[in-house]
C-alpha cells in the first residue's frame, strides 16, 4: 500500500518536473472529431493523437471519437452542453468553425462558449482552373473575369457562405465584381470541384491546397494562386501567392482544438504546455508533413484572441458579400 | 492493356493474412448489411478506426473495407426478404418482391436467387472496373449538373411503372418524399430549411432514419397488430435450392440490373439507392406484362440485387482513376487512405499499384467468398422466419434503435425514427406504398441540387438542360420510357383490330 503510494507520488513528482511544474495531461485523453472518420476533423485529431504519443507527451493512446453533424455544430453543442468541464477532451476545429460561428450556424452558442487551446497546422486556399485553360496567372484570369463575369461559373465544395464560397467571393471582389452576382456552383466537396473542372462544367474552382496538389502535379488542373501570406514549401513552392500577384487577400485554414468552457486554468495550461512542447519535436514535424499540412503554430491566449478576431472579421466579410 | 497491377494485386490479396482479412470483412459486411440502420458507410466508419489502431498496412485496410462494402450489399437483401426491413440503402427495392416471396413460403428460393444475382452483378461490376475504368471515368466527367438533372428526370420517368392501381397514392407518396428531402441545409444558399432551429435537423433527415422508420418500425407495429388480432404471417421456409427454371427466368433481369447498376455506380453523383431504384422500375417497365411485380416476382428481386452489387464496384471507378469518391462509402475509404498519409489522386494507379491492384483483386475474391458463404447460410438465415413474434418484434425494435443511435450518437435521431415509424404505420394502414416515398426522397435531393447548379452555371437559362449530347440522349430515353409502353399498347391494339 505504502510502496504503491510512494511510487505514485514519485511518478507525480517526476512528471511535474518534466512538465515544468504545470499539471500533467490526464491519463486518458480523447479527441472528438465532429464529422465522419476520414474527414478533415479526423485528420486534425489523428495529428494530435499520433504525435503526442510519438513524442511521449502522453502515455496511453489518445482515443479519437466521432460525432457527425452540421460540420461540427453537433459536436460544439454537445461539448458546451454536456462536457464543458471535461479536462481530458479536446475537439478538432478549423477556420470553417469560426466561419460558421460568425454566421450563427452553431445554434445559440457563440465563440465564447468554449476555450480555444491552439492551432497546430494549416492548409491554404487555392484558385484552380482546368489544365486546358488559357489563363496562366491570377491576373489574366481576374482581368478576363472582370470583363465578362457571366461566362465564368465558379465552383466550390460548399453552399453560399462556406469557406469555398468566401474564397470565390474574394476572387470576384478582387476583379472588381459584385460577389452577389457571381455564378457560384455549390458542389459536394473538393472531389466534385475537380471533376466539374475537368469536365468543363465550371471555369474556376475554389479549394484547399492539400486536396488539389496531387491533381495539379498530375496535370489535370492548374493552381493559379495559393491564398497564403507567404510562399508554400514543397510541391507548391513554384505557385505564387495571391498577395505576390497584387491581391489583398488570403485564406488560411488553420487546424486547431478547443475544450470545454468550465475546464480549469490549470488543466487548460496543461494542454497549451503540451502543445508548445509538441511543436518542437521531430515526431510532430514528420506527422504534420505526412498529412499534407503546413506549419502553423498559434497556442493559448494568442489563439483564443485569433479565433475571436477571425469571427469578427468573417462577420464583416459576410456582410460585405451580401449574406 | 496493361494488367500488371492486377497480378501484383492478386499476389497481395492472396497472402494468407489478406485472405483472412477479406473473409472476416465479407462475414462482417454481410452482418452489417443485414442489420437494419447500419449500412456499409457506417460499417466502414466503425471499423476504420479499429483497423488503423491495429496497425494494418494500407493495402490490408483497403481489402478489409472493400470486403465489408461488398459483403453488406449481399447482406442487405437478407432482412429485406425475410422481414421486409431493408438492411441498407441499396436493399430497399429488394423488399418489394423479396418479402412477398417469403410470405408465400419461398424465402429459401428468394435468398438463393438474389444471392446468385448479387454474385453476377458483383462480378460484372468488377470486370467492368478492370477493363474499362479509365474510359468510363472520362465519360463520367462529362456529367455536369445539367446531365445529372436530366438523369433524374429519366429516373422519375421510369417511376411511371410504379403507379399501378393507385396513381393518386403513389403520387402523394412521391411528393411526401420530395418534401422530406427539402429539410435541412439548403445545398445552394446555405440557409436552414424547416429545421425549427434544431441543430440535429441541420443536415436534413438522414436517409437511414427515414428508411428504418418507414420500413422497420412500421413493420414491427404491423407484426404486433397481426399478433394481437391472431393472424399469423409466414412460418414456412420452403426449398433452399434454386431451380434451373428460375435461374433462366431471371437471367435477363440480372444482366440488365448489373449493367444499369454499374453505369449509375460510375457516376459520382449517385449511389446504390438510385441504382437499385432505376433498375427495378425499368425492369418493371420492360418485363411486367401480367402485373406480377410487387407480388413476388423473381425478376423484381434479381434486378435490384444485381444492380446494387455492380453499383458498389462501379463506385470504385472514379475513386481509383480520378481520385475522387464515387459514393459515400468510397469517400470514407479515400479518407482512410489519407489517414495513412497517402494523398489520393489521379496518380494512385501508378504510384501505389499494390493498393489499387490489391483492392480490385480482393473484389474478385470477395464476390466468390460471399457466394460460397451465402449458400450454406441460406438455410440458417431463413430460419429467422420461424422465430416467434415475441422474439422477432422486440428484436427488430432493439436492432433499429441501437443501429440508429450508434451511427448518430443522438437521442433526437432515435425519436425522429420512431415518429417516422408511426406515420409509416398509419400510411400503410391507409394503403400507401413506402417505396414511392423513399424514391421521391432519394431522387429529389439529387435533382434539386443539380437543377439549381445547372441554372447557376447558365445564369437562369433553361437551354443548358438541352445542350450536351448526353442530356439529349437522356431526354429521349426518358420520353421513350414515359410514353413508350402506352404507344406500344396502342400500336398492338390497332394492329389487332385491323387483323
Amino acid at each position: 500500500m505504502n510502496a504503491t503510494f510512494t511510487k505514485f507520488a514519485l511518478a507525480g513528482l517526476v512528471s511535474a518536473l518534466l512538465t515544468g511544474g504545470a499539471v500533467a495531461l490526464p491519463q486518458k485523453t480523447e479527441c472528438l472529431a465532429g464529422a465522419k472518420p476520414g474527414g478533415g476533423f479526423d485528420v486534425t485529431c489523428r495529428l494530435a493523437a499520433n504525435s503526442l504519443l510519438a513524442a511521449k507527451l502522453i502515455e496511453q493512446p489518445m482515443v479519437v471519437t466521432y460525432m457527425e453533424g452540421g460540420v461540427g455544430a453537433i459536436a460544439y453543442n454537445h461539448v458546451v452542453g454536456k462536457r464543458a468541464a471535461d479536462p481530458s477532451l479536446i475537439v478538432a476545429a478549423s477556420t470553417g468553425s469560426a466561419l460558421l460561428l460568425a454566421q450563427g450556424k452553431f445554434g445559440s452558442h457563440d465563440e465564447n462558449a468554449v476555450r480555444w487551446i491552439g492551432a497546430l497546422g494549416a492548409d491554404y486556399g487555392v484558385i484552380v482552373v482546368n489544365a486546358d485553360s488559357p489563363y496562366k496567372t491570377l491576373k489574366e484570369l481576374s482581368d478576363a473575369y472582370g470583363a465578362n463575369p457571366a461566362s465564368f461559373p465558379i465552383g466550390g465544395g460548399g453552399a453560399v457562405g462556406s469557406q469555398d464560397w468566401m474564397k470565390a467571393a474574394l476572387i470576384a471582389k478582387g476583379a472588381g465584381q459584385d460577389p452577389k452576382k457571381m455564378r457560384y456552383v455549390a458542389l459536394e466537396g473538393g472531389g466534385a470541384v475537380l471533376t466539374s473542372l475537368e469536365g468543363g462544367h465550371i471555369k474556376i474552382g475554389a479549394g484547399d491546397a492539400s486536396e488539389m496538389v496531387k491533381h495539379h502535379l498530375a496535370g489535370k488542373v492548374r493552381i493559379l494562386a495559393v491564398m497564403s501570406p507567404e510562399r508554400l514549401t514543397g510541391d507548391l513552392a513554384d505557385i505564387p501567392t495571391t498577395r505576390e500577384q497584387g491581391y489583398d487577400f488570403d485564406w488560411v485554414i488553420w487546424r486547431g482544438y478547443y475544450t470545454g468552457a468550465k475546464v480549469s486554468d490549470a488543466d487548460y495550461a496543461a494542454w497549451t504546455d503540451a502543445f508548445k512542447k509538441l511543436v518542437q519535436t521531430p515526431e510532430f514535424k514528420s506527422e504534420l508533413a505526412a498529412r499534407g499540412l503546413f506549419p502553423y503554430t498559434v497556442i493559448g491566449a494568442e489563439f483564443d484572441a485569433q479565433v475571436k478576431s477571425d469571427v469578427q472579421r468573417f462577420k464583416t466579410l459576410a456582410k460585405e458579400a451580401g449574406l | 492493356m496493361n494488367l500488371d497491377y492486377l497480378w501484383t494485386g492478386f499476389a497481395v490479396a492472396l497472402t494468407w493474412q489478406n485472405l483472412l482479412i477479406g473473409l472476416v470483412g465479407c462475414f462482417l459486411g454481410t452482418i452489417i448489411g443485414a442489420l437494419p440502420a447500419i449500412g456499409p458507410i457506417n460499417g466502414i466508419a466503425l471499423l476504420l478506426p479499429i483497423a488503423y489502431t491495429l496497425g494494418l498496412p494500407p493495402e490490408s485496410t483497403m481489402i478489409l473495407l472493400a470486403a465489408i462494402y461488398t459483403g453488406s450489399e449481399y447482406g442487405g437483401r437478407i432482412s429485406s426478404i425475410l422481414l421486409n426491413v431493408p438492411g441498407d440503402a441499396g436493399a430497399v427495392m429488394t423488399a418489394l418482391d423479396g418479402n412477398p416471396l417469403a410470405r408465400q413460403g419461398r424465402a429459401g428460393e428468394a435468398l438463393m436467387i438474389s444471392g446468385l444475382s448479387s454474385f453476377v452483378g458483383g462480378i460484372i461490376g468488377v470486370v467492368g472496373l478492370t477493363l474499362f475504368a479509365p474510359f468510363l471515368a472520362s465519360l463520367a466527367i462529362g456529367f455536369g449538373p445539367a446531365e445529372y438533372f436530366v438523369l433524374m428526370v429519366f429516373a422519375f420517368a421510369t417511376l411511371g411503372s410504379m403507379v399501378g392501381s393507385q396513381p393518386v397514392k403513389t403520387l402523394l407518396g412521391c411528393v411526401l418524399g420530395l418534401m422530406l428531402a427539402t429539410v435541412g441545409l439548403d445545398p445552394t444558399s446555405g440557409a436552414y430549411r424547416f429545421t425549427f432551429d434544431s441543430p440535429e435537423l441541420g443536415d436534413g433527415i438522414d436517409f437511414v432514419v427515414l428508411v428504418i422508420g418507414l420500413f422497420s418500425i412500421s413493420e414491427a407495429m404491423l407484426m404486433l397488430e397481426s399478433h394481437a388480432t391472431g393472424t399469423s404471417i409466414v412460418g414456412k421456409v420452403g426449398r433452399t435450392f434454386v431451380r434451373w427454371k428460375d435461374v433462366v427466368f431471371t437471367t435477363g433481369a440480372t444482366l440488365r440490373g448489373s449493367i444499369i447498376g454499374f453505369v449509375v455506380g460510375v457516376l459520382p453523383g449517385t449511389g446504390a439507392s438510385v441504382a437499385s431504384a432505376v433498375s427495378y422500375t425499368l425492369e418493371k417497365r420492360v418485363s411486367d406484362r401480367d402485373g406480377t411485380f410487387g407480388k413476388g416476382d423473381m425478376r423484381g428481386l434479381a434486378s435490384p440485387e444485381a444492380a446494387n452489387n455492380s453499383c458498389a464496384a462501379g463506385a470504385f471507378v472514379p475513386m481509383l482513376t480520378l481520385g475522387v469518391p464515387g459514393s459515400g462509402t468510397t469517400a470514407v475509404m479515400l479518407g482512410a487512405l489519407m489517414l495513412y498519409n497517402i494523398q489520393p489522386g489521379p496518380q494512385l494507379f501508378a504510384e501505389r499499384p499494390e493498393i489499387v491492384g490489391g483492392l480490385i483483386a480482393s473484389l474478385y475474391i470477395g464476390n466468390v467468398l460471399l457466394l460460397l458463404l451465402n449458400i450454406p447460410f441460406v438455410g440458417i438465415f431463413s430460419r429467422l422466419l420461424l422465430l416467434p413474434n415475441w422474439i422477432l418484434v422486440p428484436g427488430i425494435l432493439v436492432l433499429s434503435v441501437v443501429g440508429v443511435y450508434s451511427t448518430h450518437a443522438s437521442v433526437e435521431a432515435v425519436l425522429l425514427m420512431l415518429g417516422v415509424g408511426c406515420i409509416g404505420w398509419l400510411l400503410r394502414k391507409l394503403g400507401f406504398d413506402m417505396a414511392p416515398i423513399i424514391l421521391g426522397f432519394v431522387l429529389g435531393k439529387v435533382m434539386e441540387v443539380n437543377l439549381r447548379n445547372a441554372l447557376a452555371i447558365s445564369g437562369g437559362e433553361l437551354g443548358i438542360l438541352f445542350q450536351s449530347h448526353i442530356s439529349i440522349i437522356l431526354w429521349v430515353l426518358a420520353a421513350l420510357v414515359a410514353v413508350g409502353p402506352w404507344a406500344l399498347q396502342l400500336w398492338s391494339r390497332r394492329r389487332r383490330s385491323r387483323a
